[in-house]
C-alpha cells in the first residue's frame, strides 16, 4: 500500500465537511435559565417548558453511569453548547424554497434530497422514503408531508407536533423513556431540541419508509434530539435514521432519546445507519453517541424492532431496547457494530418481557480492527407474568488483527419457570489463511477483508431496507479502511 | 521464454531452509509432474510461486511469462495468470462461493483494464462449470468451501481454474482423498483447461492420476531439490520401487 492507513482513513470519512452557515448558537452552560431559553425559542407551552424544567431538576443530582465497558475523560457539561440553529431559520422556513440553499446543498452532497422531485428522479435510489433533516438543533425540512396526510400518518419535527398534536405528545413522550431513566436521557429530557415525531393511525400501513437525517454541525455544541414513534392499533411504519458530521479535533456530545410505542397488532421497525464522525486514527475527535433508545410493545401482538449499523463515533454507549408488555408481543434486535482505530463501542440490548408469550430475537455482530474495544452487552429479563416467554440469542465477534478487543456482557434474570432463554456466542479472527486464498484468487486484501466482513454481517444486513443494505454495505467498507496491511 | 523460469531457487520458511538449489523450466503447453516423499518441499515450492507471505526466495529467481516475480504482490501474481489449487483449501464462512468467484473474476478483469462481466452471464458460466465437474449449482449459494466434504472442496479449485482461465495452474495434491469417479471428473476438467498456450505443474503422489492427465515432464522433489526427471516412465517407477532407490 502506498498510502499510509492513517491517510486512508482520513480521506475516507467523506461527511467530514464543514456548512458555512451562520447560527444562533447559545453560549456555552446549562442552567434553569438556559432550558427556559430554549423552551421559549421554541415557543413551547407551559406544560412543555415545565415538563423539561422537571428533567432538569433531577439531572441536576444525578451523575454519568461508568458502568460501560469505555473509558474517557469526564465530559465538561458546562463546557457546551446547548442550543444551535442556522440563523436563516429563526424564524422557521414555510417550504424549501425558503430553506437556506447552503443547508440544501449540505444535504445533497451527504446524498440526502430534499427536495421531493429530486427524490422521485432517484437521487436517492428509492422515490418512497420521505425525509425530516434536523441540522444541529433543529429539523430544516421534512418532505413528502402531503402525500403522508393523506393515509393519516403525522410525520413532522417534535417541536411542531408540540403544538399542532399536544395530546398525544403529552400522553407520550416520556413514557418509554422516563426522565429519570438515566443521566443522559434526563439531560436530553431538559435541553432537547429537535427530531421526528410520527403517528400512523390505527390499521394504516404507512405508505412509505419515513427517514430522519441528523447532522451536527456547529462547533462545541451538543445534539440532543427526540424522537417519538407511535403505532397505532393495526398499524406498520418502517423508519430509518442516519447521522453524520464535520472532522474535528475535540469530541462532540450525542445524546439521543428516542421512544417507540406499538399497540395492538402494530408494528414498528426502526433502522439506523449511524455514521457520526469517529475520529481520526489517533484517536482524536470524534462524536461521543450516549443515546437512549426503547420501544414499548404496549398492545398484544405488537412488534418492534431495532436494527442497527454502527460504524462511527468515537464512543457509541446505546441500547435499543423492547419492553414487552401485550400478550404474544414480538420484540428484534439485529446489530452490526463496527469499530476501528481507537473507536469504542459499548452496546446492545434489553429485552425485557412483561407479557405472557412475548418473544424477542437478539442478533448482534461485532467487529473489531485497529486498537478499538467492542463489548456487547445485553440484558433479557422475564417477569413472573411472562408465561411461555422465549429469547433467543446470538452474539458474534470478529476479529481483525491483535490489538482490538472483544467483549461480551450477557445477563439474564429469570423470573418466570416456563421461559426459554437462549444464548449462543462465537468469536472468530479472519485468519492469514483466508486472506491468502483471496489473494491467490486475485482479491487484494481490503476488499477480502470487506467481503469477509459483509458476510459476517449478512444476517442483519438483510433486515435493513434494501437500498440501505447496500449503504451499510459500502459504509463498512470505507470504516475499515487501513484496517489491514 | 519459458511459460515459468525457476532457477537456483532457494527458499526459507519460517527461516527454515526448505528448498535448495531447485530449477526447473515449463513452457508452454507442457505438464510437469512434480512427486516426492512427504515433507520433501512440494507445497513450499506451489507457495512460493504463489508469493504466499511467510515464504521467503533467499536465493535463485523466478520468471512467470518473462516477469521477474521477485517483490510482486500475491494477487498481482493471481491476476497475471498464475493460479494455485490448494492442497487444503480453506473455509470463509459467510462469504457465497459465487460471491467469491465473482469477486475473483472481476479482479482479473479489473488487471487487464476491462470491465466486469455481468452477474447474469458470469452465473450462468459458473453453474455450467459446476454442473460438469458434479457440483450441484446449490453449492455456489454455499460459503466458500463451508462445510464441504474434501472432494467437494478439490472440485471446487478445479471450478476455479476452469473459470479464471491461467496462464500457470500449479494443483497441490488436487487428487488426494478423490473419489474414483472423482479423480475421473477432476482429471477430465484439468484436459480440458490444458491447451498450447498454458501450463499445468501437478503435485501429486500417486501414478494413477498420471493415467488420466498425461504429463510431459515428471520431477522429483527430495529435500528441497529435483534429484530426478524424466518423462512418464519415471512415474511408474516409482509407483513399483518407490524413492529409496533415488537416495541410494
Ligand atoms: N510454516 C512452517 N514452518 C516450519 N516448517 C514448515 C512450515 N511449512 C512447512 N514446513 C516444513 O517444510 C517441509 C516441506 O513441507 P511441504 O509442505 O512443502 O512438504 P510437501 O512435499 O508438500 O509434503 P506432503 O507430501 O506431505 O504434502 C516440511 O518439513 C515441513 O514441516
Ligand atoms: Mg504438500
Amino acid at each position: 500500500m502506498s498510502e499510509s492507513p492513517i491517510d486512508i482513513v482520513g480521506q475516507e470519512y467523506r461527511a467530514g465537511f464543514v456548512t458555512d452557515v451562520v447560527s444562533d448558537t447559545l453560549p456555552p452552560g446549562l442552567s434553569e435559565a438556559v432550558v427556559r431559553h430554549i423552551s421559549a425559542k421554541k415557543r413551547e407551552p407551559a406544560w412543555m417548558a415545565d415538563w423539561r424544567l422537571a428533567a432538569y431538576g433531577k439531572w441536576r443530582a444525578m451523575t454519568p453511569p461508568d458502568w460501560a465497558h469505555v473509558r474517557f475523560p469526564p465530559i465538561d457539561f458546562e463546557g457546551i453548547s446547548y442550543y444551535s440553529a442556522p440563523k436563516s431559520l429563526a424564524d422557521a422556513p414555510a417550504s424549501l424554497d425558503e430553506v437556506d440553499p447552503e443547508l440544501l446543498r449540505t444535504y445533497e452532497k451527504l446524498g440526502i434530497p430534499l427536495h421531493e422531485r429530486e427524490a422521485l428522479a432517484g437521487v436517492v435510489k428509492s422515490p418512497s422514503v420521505a425525509v425530516d433533516a434536523v441540522f444541529d438543533s433543529v429539523s430544516i425540512a421534512t418532505t413528502f408531508k402531503d402525500k403522508l396526510a393523506e393515509a393519516g400518518v403525522i410525520f413532522c419535527p417534535i417541536s411542531e407536533a408540540v403544538h399542532s398534536h399536544p395530546e398525544l405528545v403529552r400522553k407520550y413522550l416520556g413514557s418509554v423513556v422516563p426522565q429519570q431513566d438515566n443521566f443522559y436521557a434526563a439531560l436530553n429530557s431538559a435541553v432537547f431540541s429537535d427530531g421526528s415525531f410520527v403517528y400512523v393511525p390505527e390499521g394504516v400501513r404507512c405508505p412509505m419508509e419515513l427517514s430522519t437525517y441528523f447532522r451536527i454541525n456547529e462547533r462545541n455544541t451538543g445534539q440532543f434530539e427526540r424522537t417519538l414513534i407511535i403505532a397505532d392499533a393495526g398499524a406498520y411504519v418502517s423508519y430509518l435514521e442516519g447521522c453524520t458530521a464535520p472532522m474535528r479535533d475535540e469530541n462532540q456530545l450525542h445524546a439521543a432519546v428516542v421512544e417507540l410505542v406499538a399497540l395492538d397488532n402494530a408494528e414498528i421497525k426502526y433502522s439506523t445507519v449511524q455514521n457520526w464522525y469517529p475520529g481520526d486514527a489517533e484517536g482524536k475527535g470524534g462524536i461521543y453517541n450516549f443515546v437512549t433508545k426503547r420501544g414499548a410493545c404496549l398492545g398484544a401482538s405488537s412488534k418492534i424492532s431495532w436494527t442497527q449499523v454502527e460504524t462511527g463515533s468515537a464512543i457509541t454507549w446505546k441500547y435499543p431496547s423492547v419492553v414487552l408488555r401485550g400478550a404474544g408481543s414480538v420484540g428484534e434486535f439485529h446489530s452490526v457494530a463496527l469499530t476501528n482505530n481507537h473507536q469504542q463501542a459499548d452496546t446492545g440490548t434489553k429485552m425485557i418481557h412483561l407479557g405472557p408469550n412475548t418473544r424477542s430475537t437478539i442478533i448482534s455482530k461485532g467487529i473489531s480492527a485497529g486498537q478499538s474495544q467492542n463489548s456487547y452487552r445485553g440484558l433479557v429479563r422475564t417477569s413472573p407474568a411472562a408465561k411461555g416467554a422465549r429469547n433467543y440469542t446470538q452474539c458474534d465477534s470478529l476479529l481483525l488483527g491483535d490489538a482490538c478487543g472483544a467483549h461480551t456482557f450477557p445477563y439474564i434474570e429469570n423470573k418466570s419457570p416456563t421461559a426459554t432463554i437462549e444464548h449462543e456466542a462465537t468469536t472468530s479472527k479472519v485468519s492469514d489463511d483466508q486472506l491468502f486464498l483471496c489473494q491467490q484468487r486475485g482479491i487484494d486484501p481490503e476488499k477480502a477483508i470487506s467481503m469477509i466482513v459483509n458476510g459476517f454481517c449478512k444476517d442483519v444486513f438483510r433486515e435493513l431496507p434494501m437500498e440501505f443494505a447496500v449503504e451499510a454495505g459500502k459504509l463498512l467498507e470505507v470504516s475499515l479502511e487501513g484496517a489491514v496491511g | 521464454m519459458s511459460l515459468l523460469d525457476i532457477d537456483g531457487l532457494h527458499a526459507s520458511v519460517n527461516g527454515e531452509p526448505i528448498l535448495k538449489d531447485l530449477s526447473l523450466r515449463v513452457e508452454a503447453g507442457e505438464i510437469h509432474a512434480i512427486m516426492g516423499p512427504n515433507g520433501s518441499g512440494k507445497s513450499t515450492l506451489a507457495n512460493v510461486l504463489a508469493g504466499r507471505p511467510g515464504y521467503e526466495v533467499t536465493a535463485g529467481q523466478v520468471s512467470f511469462d518473462g516477469i521477474g516475480l521477485a517483490g510482486v504482490e500475491p494477487e498481482a501474481r493471481a491476476q497475471a495468470g498464475l493460479f494455485l489449487a490448494f492442497q487444503y483449501p480453506v473455509e470463509i464462512p459467510g462469504v457465497s462461493n459465487m460471491e467469491f468467484l465473482k469477486a475473483a473474476w472481476d479482479s482479473h478483469r479489473a488487471a487487464q483494464g476491462s470491465q466486469p462481466e455481468s452477474a447474469v452471464g458470469f452465473m450462468k458460466r459458473a453453474r455450467a462449470l459446476a454442473k460438469g465437474l458434479g457440483l450441484n449449482p446449490e453449492f455456489l449459494k454455499r460459503g466458500v468451501n463451508e462445510g464441504f466434504s474434501g472432494g467437494e472442496k478439490k472440485r471446487n479449485e478445479i471450478l476455479q481454474l476452469l473459470l479464471l482461465e491461467p496462464k500457470l495452474a500449479v494443483l497441490d495434491e488436487t487428487d488426494s482423498g478423490l473419489d474414483i469417479d472423482a479423480l475421473q471428473t477432476v482429471a477430465a476438467g484439468v484436459n480440458r483447461f490444458r491447451s498450447a498456450d498454458n501450463g499445468v505443474l501437478l503435485i501429486t503422489h500417486y501414478q494413477r492420476l498420471l493415467n488420466h492427465i498425461v504429463p510431459d515432464r515428471v520431477h522429483v522433489l527430495t529435500e528441497g531439490r529435483i534429484v530426478a526427471s524424466g518423462d512418464k516412465h519415471l512415474a511408474e517407477k516409482l509407483e513399483a520401487e518407490g524413492y529409496a532407490w533415488l537416495s541410494g
